[in-house]
C-alpha cells in the first residue's frame, strides 16, 4: 500500500528552497519505519527515519493511536543497536510519543539497563526518559538509582536526575521528598548547573516550610553559590523570605537587604538585574534602599544590548508608578531612548518620562511623542494614551495641550481598541476637569462625524446626552447629533434620537426645536428609531406647548437602571407571555459573582463513580429554581439573597459539608451541600440537626432530608426557619449531621442492607447583618449619592483600634456590611495613610443604601473611620450604623 | 512569580515563518492552531527588526520573546511576562551558538533541515520540560556532536554539503596552524 508522493507544484518553483523533506508524506514514512524491524539494523538509515518522523511531529502532524503504537513498538526494537547516535534519537522519539502506561512496560527494562550503564550519556538520558514516561509504581523501583544519580560525579547525570526530580515532585511528591539529603549534597556541587538544579529542587521540596526556607537562604547567602542561574534563584528565594518576614519585624533594618545589594556588584548581568528588580519590588521600599538598584539600572539604559535596555526601562517604568522621584535621575538617559530602534523600549521610555516628568517638561515631551506616534503599533499607542490621561489628571492646568494631542490622534487612523482608549480618556478628562468640558465635548462631536465604530458613536451620543445639556450653550451640539440621524446606521440613529430627547427634557428653551427634529424621525425606516421618537414625543409632551418636564419623566430618561443587565436578560428569557405582564421588580438585583470553585473532595479519582459529579448549583437563579421546586418552601415568596457557600468542615475530612444561606422576607433556608468522601460508605437519610438556641428570633418550620448520599456525588439537605418579617434578625446555629451509614463493597459498589445510625459534628453557622444586604453596584457613585439626597443621611465616627494596615481595615468593614465596593475604591494603595471607600447595596425590603467610608491612621497603628450612610429609609441608615457599631 | 525560571517555547522558523523546528514546554497554547497563531504573530511582528547583531526583545500576548536572526533562520525563545529577560536571552544565545557550532558556521535553512537531527538533539539538551538544562553552547554542541557524528561513516555517505564543510574545516585548520 505504498502511496505516491504528493508534491505541490509551487514547492518546486524555487530551486534554492530545496529541502530534504520536500514532499514528505506520513504514510510513506510510516512504511519506511519498517526498517526498524530488520534483523540487521542499519543505524544510519534508522536515524534518518526517526528524524523524518520527528520532522512530521514537529510540523504539527499527528499520529493516530494505532500509528503511534506501531511506531513505538518498532522504535523499541532499536535498543538492540549499540550505535550511540541512534540511541540518542530513540530517546527523543520515545519522549515525543509519550507512550501509554501499558506500552511503557516494554521499554522499562531497556531504559533501566541504560540507567545503570557505564556510559554517562546513556545514564543521563535514560533517567530523563524514564522519569518522563513513568508512573508512581515504577518510580519506587528506580528510586535507589535516582538517589545515586543525584550525587553522581558526572554533572550531566546529576542534572538529569535533579531536573527529573523537579518534574516528578508535581506527581509523586512523597517519593521525591525522601531525596532531601542527596539534593542537599548536590547543592554544594562544584558544577554550576548541578547547583542550580539542586537548589531549585530543594526549595520546591521545602517551600511550605518557612523555617527551612529561611535556613536555606541564610546559609547560602553567606556565599557558596557559583552559577549565575543559581544566584538568581537565591535572590528570588531571598525576596520571598523578606516578604514573609516583613510582617513580623517592622522596625530596624530589613534582613538580607545587604545580600541583595551585594548582588548588584556580581559579574553576571543576569544576577545584577535580578537583584535590582528584587529590590525595586520590596514591600514599602525606601528611597535609600532603592538608590543603588536605580543606579545599576540606569547604567543598563545605555547598554548596547537591547535586552538589557528593555529589562532596565521596563523595571524603571514600574518603579515610576510608585516612586516617580527616584527615577527622575534617569530622565536624560530615558530621553535618548525615545528614538530607540526597538519600539517597545521607546514606548516604555516615553511612558516612564510621562510619569516622572514635571509640569514644565510636558509640552516638550508632547512634541516628541507626536513625532513618534505614527510609527508604533496600536497596543503601544494605547499605553501612551493611558499615560497621557494620568498625566492630565496630575497636571490639570496642562489640559489644553494634552486634550489637543488626544483630539489629533483621534483623527488619525487606528483600530477600535486604540480609538476606544482615546475616547475613554477624553471622557474621563471631561468628567474630572471642568474647564476641559467644552473643548472635549466638541472634539467628541467632531469625531462622531466621521467614526466607523458604531459602539463608540453610541457611547459618545449617550455621554453627550448627559453632559451636553449642562453646558453653557447646549444648542451648539444639536447640529452634530441631528446629523447622525441622517447619516448613520439604525443603531446610531436610535442613539441620536435618545440624545436629542435628553436635550429636550433638560433644556426647556430648546424644546420646540427638538420636537421638530423628533417629529421628522417619525418617518425613519427603522422600527426602533420610530418607536423611540414616538415615545419621547409623548413623554415630553410634544404637542408643541413649552412645558416643564416632570420629575418622573426625568427619572425615566436619566435614571440609572439599578438591575444588572445579565439578570434582566435571564428574567426576560424565562418570562412566558401570559395575562400577567412582566414585572421589572421581580428581577434579582444581586450582582453575580463568579461561582465559587467547588472544593474537590480529597483523594477523588478522576474516573468519577456514577457519572459526572452533580455539583450544587451556585448562581442566584439556579438557587431560585431549586428552592421553588421544593413544595415546603414554595410559599416563602421571592428569594432575596443567597450567600456564598460557607464551609462547615475542615478540608480533607470524611464528609465535606458547606452551607448556603437563603434569605426570604419572613424565612431563612439553610442549604447544606454534603459530599461523602469515603468510597466504602453509603449514607442514607441524611439530615442536619440544627440547634437554634442562640438565635432567639428564629423558629424551625421545615426540613428536607437527603435520601441517599453515595461516595463522591454531592447532595443537598435543607432546613428552613421562620423569622419576623422584614427584620434583619441575626443569630448563631450549631449543626449536627445525622445519617444512617451502610458499608459498601468497593469492588462491586453494592451496599449492605443493614445500616447504623451515626452523627457527625459540624461547625457553627451564623446569620449576620451582611446576609440582609445585596451587593448592587452603581455606575456613577457621585451621581447616585447626590440624587439620593441628604434627607436620611447619618454620619458618625468610629475607632477601629489597632490594625496592621489600612487595607485590612477597609476589607473588614466591607465584609461586615456585605456591600458592593464602587469604582475600585476597595483597593488601598500601599502605605497610604488615609483612604475613601464607596459602597452600595440594597437592604432587605428593597431599600437602596449608599455608604461613604473615610479611613485614616491615627497615631501609630490606630485606624479611625468616618461612616456616612445615605438611604431611602431613615431606619435603614440607622441600621447600618448599628451593624458597624456592634461589629 | 514562578520561583523557578522557565522557558515556554523555543522556535526556529524560516524566512517565511514556517517551522524548521519548534518545541513547546507549556500548555499556554493548547492546540496546533493556537501554536501556529502565536508563531505567526511573533514572526510577522519581528520580521522587520534587525536582530542580526544583538538579541532583540518584544512582548506578545503577555509573553516575553527574545529573538535573533541569521541568514534565513529566525530563532525565538519565549518566557513568562515576569521572567528575567536576560535569562531568556542566555538560553537563546546558547541555542543560537550551539547550532552555529554544529552546522560549522553555515547556518541557514537548508543546512538546518539537512541536519535536523542535530537541531532536535540540541533542543533536547538545552531545556527539559521548561527547565533550563544547559546554556553553554560549547557544552551543548559537544553533547550533541559526541554521539551523533559517526566518524567511521564513509565519505560517500556524507552529503555534498557535509563533505564540503569538512573539507573547508580541514583547510581552515591547516591555514591556522
Amino acid at each position: 500500500m505504498a502511496q505516491p508522493l504528493v508534491k505541490k507544484d509551487d514547492d518546486r518553483d524555487d530551486e534554492a528552497d530545496y529541502s530534504p523533506f520536500l514532499g514528505i508524506e506520513k504514510g510513506a514514512v510510516l512504511q519506511e519505519a519498517r526498517v526498524f524491524n530488520d534483523p540487521q539494523l542499519d543505524p544510519r538509515r534508522c536515524s534518518q527515519v526517526i528524524t523524518k518522523l520527528l520532522y512530521l511531529l514537529n510540523q504539527g502532524e499527528t499520529f493516530t493511536k494505532v500509528e503511534a503504537t506501531e511506531v513505538f513498538f518498532a522504535v523499541t526494537k532499536l535498543f538492540q543497536s549499540r550505535d550511540i547516535g541512534l540511541r540518542r534519537m530513540v530517546y527523543v522519539m520515545i519522549k515525543e510519543l509519550s507512550p501509554s502506561a501499558d506500552e511503557v512496560i516494554i521499554v522499562t527494562s531497556s531504559l533501566m539497563k541504560d540507567m545503570t550503564s557505564k556510559t554517562d550519556m546513556y545514564r543521563a538520558n535514560a533517567i530523563r526518559v524514564l522519569c518522563r514516561i513513568t508512573d508512581g509504581t515504577l518510580l519506587t523501583q528506580i528510586e535507589r538509582y535516582l538517589k545515586q544519580a543525584i550525587v553522581d560525579k558526572n554533572p550531566v547525570v546529576a542534572s538529569a536526575a535533579l531536573v527529573s526530580g523537579i518534574h516528578l515532585l508535581q506527581t509523586n511528591p512523597e517519593i521525591v521528598k525522601r531525596w532531601s539529603n542527596e539534593v542537599q549534597e548536590a547543592v554544594q556541587s562544584r558544577a554550576a548547573l548541578v547547583q542550580f538544579h539542586a537548589l531549585a529542587l530543594l526549595h520546591q521540596i521545602r517551600q511550605n516550610d518557612r523555617l527551612a526556607v529561611n535556613k536555606l537562604v541564610s546559609s547560602l547567602t553567606r556565599g557558596s553559590v557559583r552559577s549565575p542561574l543559581a544566584q538568581c534563584l537565591l535572590i528570588r528565594y531571598t525576596s520571598q523570605v523578606i516578604r514573609e518576614s516583613a510582617n513580623n519585624t517592622q522596625t530596624g533594618d530589613r534582613p538580607f537587604y545587604d545580600f541583595l545589594e551585594g548582588c548588584l556588584r556580581h559579574k553576571a548581568e543576569m544576577v545584577i538585574f535580578e537583584a535590582a528588580r528584587a529590590i525595586t519590588e520590596l514591600n514599602g521600599v525606601t528611597s535609600r534602599e532603592l538608590t543603588p538598584a536605580i543606579t545599576v539600572l540606569q547604567l543598563f539604559l545605555s547598554s548596547s544590548k537591547p535586552v538589557l535596555r528593555f529589562a532596565a526601562v521596563r523595571t524603571l517604568n514600574k518603579v515610576a508608578m510608585t516612586h516617580p522621584m527616584a527615577v527622575t535621575n534617569c530622565n536624560i538617559d530615558m530621553e535618548s531612548l525615545i528614538s530607540d530602534q526597538n519600539r517597545s523600549i521607546a514606548t516604555l521610555a516615553i511612558t516612564t518620562l510621562l510619569k516622572t516628568g514635571n509640569e514644565s517638561s510636558v509640552d516638550r515631551l508632547m512634541k516628541q511623542i507626536t513625532n513618534f506616534m505614527s510609527d508604533i503599533a496600536d497596543e503601544f499607542k494605547i499605553v501612551v494614551v493611558e499615560a497621557i490621561r494620568s498625566l492630565c489628571l496630575k497636571f490639570p492646568l496642562k489640559h489644553r495641550s494634552l486634550m489637543n494631542f488626544l483630539s489629533n490622534i483621534l483623527r488619525e487612523e487606528g483600530g477600535f481598541e486604540y480609538k476606544k482608549a482615546i475616547v475613554d480618556s477624553i471622557v474621563i478628562l471631561i468628567r474630572d476637569i471642568p474647564e476641559a468640558k467644552d473643548s472635549g465635548l466638541l472634539h467628541l462631536c467632531e469625531f462622531i462625524e466621521d467614526c466607523e465604530f458604531t459602539y463608540l458613536s453610541t457611547q459618545i451620543l449617550h455621554f453627550l446626552g448627559i453632559e451636553g445639556p449642562k453646558t453653557s450653550d447646549p444648542s451648539k451640539y444639536i447640529r452634530y447629533i441631528y446629523n447622525r440621524v441622517h447619516l448613520e446606521n439604525a443603531t446610531v440613529r436610535a442613539g441620536a434620537v435618545s440624545t436629542l430627547a435628553k436635550f429636550g427634557a433638560m433644556v426647556d428653551a430648546l424644546k420646540p426645536r427638538i420636537f421638530v427634529l423628533l417629529r421628522r424621525c417619525l418617518f425613519d425606516n427603522d422600527d426602533e428609531v420610530r418607536d423611540r421618537a414616538t415615545l419621547y414625543l409623548n413623554t415630553l409632551g410634544g404637542n408643541g406647548a413649552v412645558v416643564e418636564t416632570g420629575e418622573d419623566v426625568k427619572e425615566f430618561l436619566f435614571g440609572s437602571l439599578d438591575i444588572p443587565l445579565v439578570n434582566l436578560e435571564n428574567s426576560l428569557k424565562n418570562y412566558e407571555p401570559s395575562e400577567e405582564s412582566f414585572d421589572i421588580n421581580s428581577v434579582p438585583k444581586e450582582v453575580k459573582t463568579q461561582p465559587l470553585a467547588e472544593k474537590k473532595a480529597p483523594g477523588k479519582k478522576p474516573t468519577g463513580l456514577g457519572g459526572p459529579p452533580t455539583g450544587p448549583p451556585s448562581t442566584v437563579d439556579t438557587y431560585e429554581k431549586l428552592l421553588s421546586s421544593i413544595p415546603e418552601f414554595a410559599n416563602f415568596g421571592k428569594l432575596f439573597k443567597s450567600s456564598a457557600p460557607v464551609e462547615l468542615t475542615e478540608a480533607e475530612t470524611e464528609y465535606a459539608v458547606n452551607v448556603v444561606k437563603h434569605i426570604f422576607d419572613g424565612h431563612v433556608v439553610f442549604q447544606y451541600n454534603c459530599t461523602n468522601t469515603i468510597p466504602e460508605q453509603l449514607l442514607e437519610n441524611v439530615t442536619v440537626i440544627v440547634d437554634a438556641s442562640e438565635a432567639e428570633e428564629f423558629a424551625e418550620v421545615a426540613s428536607k432530608p437527603l435520601r441517599s448520599l453515595p461516595y463522591d456525588s454531592p447532595g443537598q439537605t435543607f432546613v428552613a426557619f421562620e423569622k419576623p418579617e422584614g427584620v434583619p434578625a441575626v443569630g448563631k446555629f450549631s449543626n449536627m449531621l445525622r445519617f444512617i451509614v451502610k458499608e459498601v463493597d468497593p469492588s462491586t459498589g453494592e451496599a449492605e442492607d443493614d445500616g447504623v445510625e451515626d452523627e457527625y459534628q459540624l461547625e457553627e453557622l451564623e446569620v449576620v447583618a451582611a446576609d440582609y444586604m445585596l451587593k448592587v453596584g452603581v455606575s456613577n457613585f457621585r451621581n447616585a449619592w447626590e440624587s439620593m439626597g441628604a434627607d436620611f443621611e447619618r454620619v458618625d465616627e468610629y475607632g477601629l483600634g489597632p490594625r496592621d494596615n489600612l487595607a485590612e481595615a477597609v476589607n473588614a468593614v466591607i465584609n461586615l456590611l456585605g456591600m458592593q465596593p464602587c469604582e475600585g475604591t476597595e483597593v488601598v494603595p500601599n502605605s497610604s495613610r488615609s483612604h475613601t471607600c464607596l459602597l452600595s447595596g440594597v437592604y432587605i425590603g428593597n431599600v437602596m443604601v449608599l455608604v461613604r467610608l473615610q479611613f485614616g491612621i491615627d497615631g501609630p497603628k490606630d485606624v479611625a473611620m468616618k461612616l456616612a450612610v445615605r438611604s431611602e429609609d431613615e431606619a435603614v441608615s440607622d441600621a447600618i450604623h448599628e451593624i458597624v457599631a456592634s461589629g | 512569580m514562578e520561583s523557578c525560571p522557565s522557558v515556554k517555547n523555543i522556535l526556529l522558523l524560516d524566512s517565511e515563518g514556517s517551522r524548521v523546528a519548534v518545541k513547546y514546554y507549556s500548555d499556554d497554547w493548547p492546540n496546533k492552531s493556537a501554536k501556529e497563531a502565536f508563531e505567526k504573530t511573533v514572526f510577522t511582528k519581528t520580521q522587520k527588526a534587525n536582530a542580526r547583531a544583538e538579541v532583540e526583545i518584544a512582548v506578545f500576548e503577555n509573553h516575553i520573546v527574545v529573538y535573533k536572526f541569521v541568514q534565513d533562520l529566525h530563532f525565538f525563545v519565549t518566557g513568562a511576562e515576569d521572567e528575567n529577560e536576560l535569562m531568556l536571552a542566555t538560553v537563546l544565545q546558547g541555542f543560537f551558538d550551539a547550532v552555529g557550532l554544529l552546522l560549522r558556521g553555515n547556518v541557514d535553512k537548508k543546512e538546518a533541515l539537512e541536519n535536523l537531527d542535530l537541531i532536535l538533539l540540541s533542543l533536547d539538551e538545552i531545556v527539559d520540560g521548561g527547565i533550563i538544562l544547559e546554556t553553554d553552547a560549547n557544552v551543548i554542541a559537544g553533547k550533541v556532536a559526541s554521539h551523533s557524528i559517526d566518524l567511521d561513516a564513509p565519505l560517500s555517505e556524507q552529503t555534498i554539503s557535509q563533505a564540503l564543510a569538512t573539507a573547508r574545516e580541514h583547510l581552515t585548520r591547516s591555514l591556522l596552524n
